[in-house]
């Protein structure tokens, strides 16, 4: 979720400190730099209590970059990209399967009343069951080791895109129904001209919700039932006693869910056109 | 001279939550409207005027009474709520063009919908009609992009191009300073004269009412009904200097002390918006 | 007050959602017992414990003392961990919303870490934690605190900027706009977020519940309904498999309308 600093308000911005360091590209590197360095000196160089069986900063560096590394993965080993490549695949297969069924749903919910009253019951009854509480289940109804995972990170998505899907209908202004009904629009000719386009606005903030949703509810399933798979990685290696590769999990694991994030936000911007030069009319 | 868009509004009721609250938001109203007449409705917010438009519209019903559009009932004992159709076609308070549709296809929109032109033709007809009212150039940008004032404009172009007998105007100009609406009253009288459509125009603002109409109406607080009905007698085509005529200032004098009075009542009962 | 309830009952919305209900729990049960009746499976839905059956086995739990204490054990890690969200996220977020430094230089960060599944800190939590208790607590902790924070932001930025300007125009000082304005403006945005931090969090406790007591770590706290749950599968006995998922859901729906409630009651000028 991308938050403009447009907006944002100073009530007192520290005199000193904004004429010093006024550049938010200098800040942020700021931000990072504090970060890295109090890793570093709590593990190698203080050694504080609580951190002594992390790995340090440079451990993980070195390993992660390392072309022969001492725990199997780096950038360098081919089973890296291997581990990716299988959470990437589940993710999409989930996160397709989940957007298809749940967006159609949700509009259907939306526009007719009467499914939304036989179907929204159910849906509510469902929806507060935690997805990780449906493993066991997972694994029963399901054979093979890869559906029940894609399964559980289906689930996830499915509840949040439908829901937003439903409210974004909900939101859409009366007026537009009503000025497309004097146009003589009939109900096809409607739900496709000013529902669809009408909710998409929620259905794509929807959409970056239920791929976070999708990345953590695979994560969980991998933790406990897979094989191969950035969940998996994390898991394995604090079995095994290889703390770098966890933080090299946590890592690759933050920057491929940033990335499929990103993507659906830029497929969002592009196909609501209209909404990105209105926004700028406003801003500007 | 126009034959089409004669309106009856015959002894109209409406309450709302009939089993509930009961809110009578019109009182056997009564109102005829000529075809070709510019009909303004003058009245305090809140008064049920919007629920007068929206039974004429078909999206709302009412509990009494009757409306015949040009001989023929919209609705009545029998039929409670109206079709919408694109023989009254409505222009909104805070405007309803399509956000996601570029100008071209919000203007086609009618026509192309209900098959009755193909969308190179719909399109021909849009630029000529968007050209006679000025708005050349911006058919390709979003209605996000475009001024307030244009966006009407374009709405009421949007309306047109379906040749309806009605034109329901709620409020439309409310949310525009007062030099864009001398601007867009102008406008509307120079569409009025080229298309000659029945034009019933909800309005708060008597001056308004007084220049466009030639015949104003002006309501009771909740429950509505007309207080006052008078015809205009100012000939068209009409232009700004005509506020400071004397017989404008004479009418003024004749309605501001009715609406003055439906505005106290309005405000003593702390009405809400709408 | 009586009549809202019997227009309640017999509007056909209701009734709708009723038959809807009865409908999904015929299908159910046939499904589960169609092997019985029929000789073949239905695929998936077939290997479900039949809804009977789950009532069967959940009536005597009622009356389990250690049942209940599942119950009390995950809620206790939820809403510790959620308080510890908002205590924290709160101030946070509104630190980050006031003074732009402090934004420019740990947001970005808090952004970077923020797409790490809180789950996926689960080992790095344990080994850091001196006991498996509090690296539970403290990954339920970061499930919430990312979705408050993001909450309070979104809704301190969002704070009309002319409810500033009159309040500056009325000789207002810094601290009487914090407290009058920021504050009340952002209140909204809070129970948003702590409304679905609430889901997630009980999310990440039943996850983290199943994780220790039932993935590959040992030393697993013990208890909790998420645990129950894994401990069904593995003990083989599926009905109650879903006499706990049920069990969860009641508990995270009541947890989710008790804070919505809260939420409503510090928010009166939201209703109508």
């Amino acid at each position: 979720m991308a938050i403009s600093t447009n907006a944002l308000f100073a009530i007192k911005p520290n005199k000193l400190l904004s004429a010093l360091f006024g550049s938010r590209l200098y800040l942020m590197l700021v931000g990072f730099l504090l970060f890295l360095a109090f890793w570093y000196f709590a593990v190698d160089v203080w050694r504080l209590p609580r951190f002594s069986q992390m790995p340090g900063l440079f451990t993980v560096l070195k390993e992660w970059l390392n072309p022969d590394p001492v725990y199997g993965l780096s950038l360098y080993t081919a089973e890296y990209y291997t581990h990716i490549f299988a959470s990437c695949v589940r993710v999409f297969v989930a996160f397709a399967l989940a957007t298809v069924l749940g967006v159609s749903l949700g509009l259907f919910m939306g526009w007719s009343t009467k499914v939304r009253e036989y179907v929204f019951p159910v849906f509510e009854m469902l929806r507060p069951i935690p997805i990780l509480a449906w493993v066991p289940l997972a694994i029963i109804m399901f054979t093979g080791l890869e559906t029940p995972v894609i399964f559980l990170a289906f689930l996830a998505s499915f509840f949040v895109t439908t829901l937003n899907t439903m409210l974004g209908v909900d939101s859409i202004d009366e007026s537009y129904f009503r000025a497309a009904q004097c146009l003589g629009a009939n109900d096809r000719q409607v739900f496709t001209n000013v529902v669809i386009p009408g909710a998409m606005p929620f259905i794509f903030t929807g959409l970056q919700i239920s791929i976070g949703v999708c990345w953590f509810s695979l994560v969980a399933a991998e933790m406990v039932s897979g094989q191969y798979g950035l969940g998996y990685v994390i898991n394995t290696s604090y079995t095994n006693v290889r703390y770098p590769t966890i933080i090299i999990g946590m890592v690759t694991l933050g920057f491929v869910g940033y990335a499929t994030s990103a993507m659906v936000r830029m497929i969002g911007n592009r196909l609501m056109q209209w909404r990105m030069r209105e926004i700028a009319m406003s801003n500007s | 001279m126009k034959t089409r868009g004669q309106i009856r509004i015959k002894d109209v009721v409406k309450i709302y939550d009939p089993e509930g609250a009961a809110v009578m938001a019109v009182d056997h109203c009564s109102l005829e409207i000529a075809a070709g007449e510019i009909c303004m409705i003058v009245g305090p917010s809140g008064c049920g005027k919007t629920t007068l438009l929206n039974a004429i519209a078909g999206f709302h019903s009412i509990n009494g009474g009757s409306i015949h559009l040009d001989g023929e009932m919209l609705c009545g004992p029998g039929k409670q709520k109206a079709s919408p159709g694109s023989d009254r076609i409505v222009v909104f308070q805070n405007g309803a063009l399509f956000p996601w549709k570029n100008v071209i296809d919000n203007v086609t929109f009618g026509p192309v919908m209900q098959g009755k032109l193909s969308l190179a033709e719909a399109k021909d007809k849009a630029r000529s009609m968007m050209a006679d009212a000025g708005l050349s150039g911006i058919e390709n940008n979003f209605p996000g992009e475009l001024s307030s004032g244009v966006r009407r404009r374009v709405e009421i172009v949007r309306a047109l191009m379906n040749d309806p007998a009605v034109l329901l105007l709620d409020e439309p100009y409310r949310a525009l300073d007062s030099l864009t609406k001398s601007v867009m009253h102008e406008s509307l009288l120079d569409i009025y004269d080229k298309n000659k459509v029945t034009i019933f125009f909800i309005t708060h603002d008597l001056q308004e009412a007084l220049f466009l109409g030639n015949k104003v109406a002006i309501m009771t607080s909740r429950p509505c009904k007309p207080k006052k009905v008078l015809t205009v007698d100012i000939p068209y085509p009409r232009n700004y200097s005509v506020v400071t005529d004397k017989r404008f200032r004479e009418l003024m004098e004749e309605t501001s002390e009715a609406v003055h009075e439906e505005a106290k009542k309005s405000f003593a009962a702390g009405e809400r918006e709408g | 007050m009586i009549r809202s309830i019997k227009k309640y009952l017999t509007s056909s919305s209701t009734r709708r959602g009723i038959i809807a209900v009865i409908i999904f729990l015929l299908f159910w049960e046939i499904c589960s017992r169609f092997h019985l009746w029929f000789g073949v499976q239905v695929p998936w839905i077939g290997k479900i414990p039949a809804p009977t059956s789950v009532v069967q086995a959940w009536i005597p739990l009622l009356d389990d003392a250690g049942y209940w204490s599942n119950w009390y054990l995950s809620a206790k890690r939820v809403f510790s961990g959620f308080l510890f969200a908002m205590l924290i996220g709160i101030p946070f977020g509104l630190i980050l919303a006031i003074n732009r430094t402090a934004y420019g230089i740990i947001f970005p960060t808090f952004e970077v870490l923020r797409p790490i599944p809180p789950l996926a800190w689960v080992p790095a939590s344990i080994i850091f934690w001196p006991t498996a208790e509090m690296s539970i607590a403290f990954v339920t902790f970061l499930g919430a605190f990312y979705t408050i924070v993001i909450n309070v932001l979104g809704g301190a930025q969002s704070i009309d900027q002319r409810y500033f300007q009159a309040a500056k125009s009325m000789g207002s000082s810094q601290w009487d706009i914090f407290k009058r304005i920021v504050l009340p403006g952002t209140v909204p945005s809070i129970a948003v977020g702590a409304a679905v931090g609430m889901g997630i969090t009980w999310e990440v406790v039943v996850a983290a519940e199943m994780i220790s007591g039932g993935g590959s770590q040992s030393g697993g706290s013990g208890g909790g309904l998420g645990f129950f749950i894994w401990n069904s599968y593995l003990g083989g006995s599926y009905q109650q498999i879903v006499v706990g998922m049920i069990s969860i859901g009641i508990a995270g729906y009541i947890s989710s309308a008790i804070i919505r409630s809260i939420g409503e009651y510090f928010t009166p000028w939201t209703r109508r």
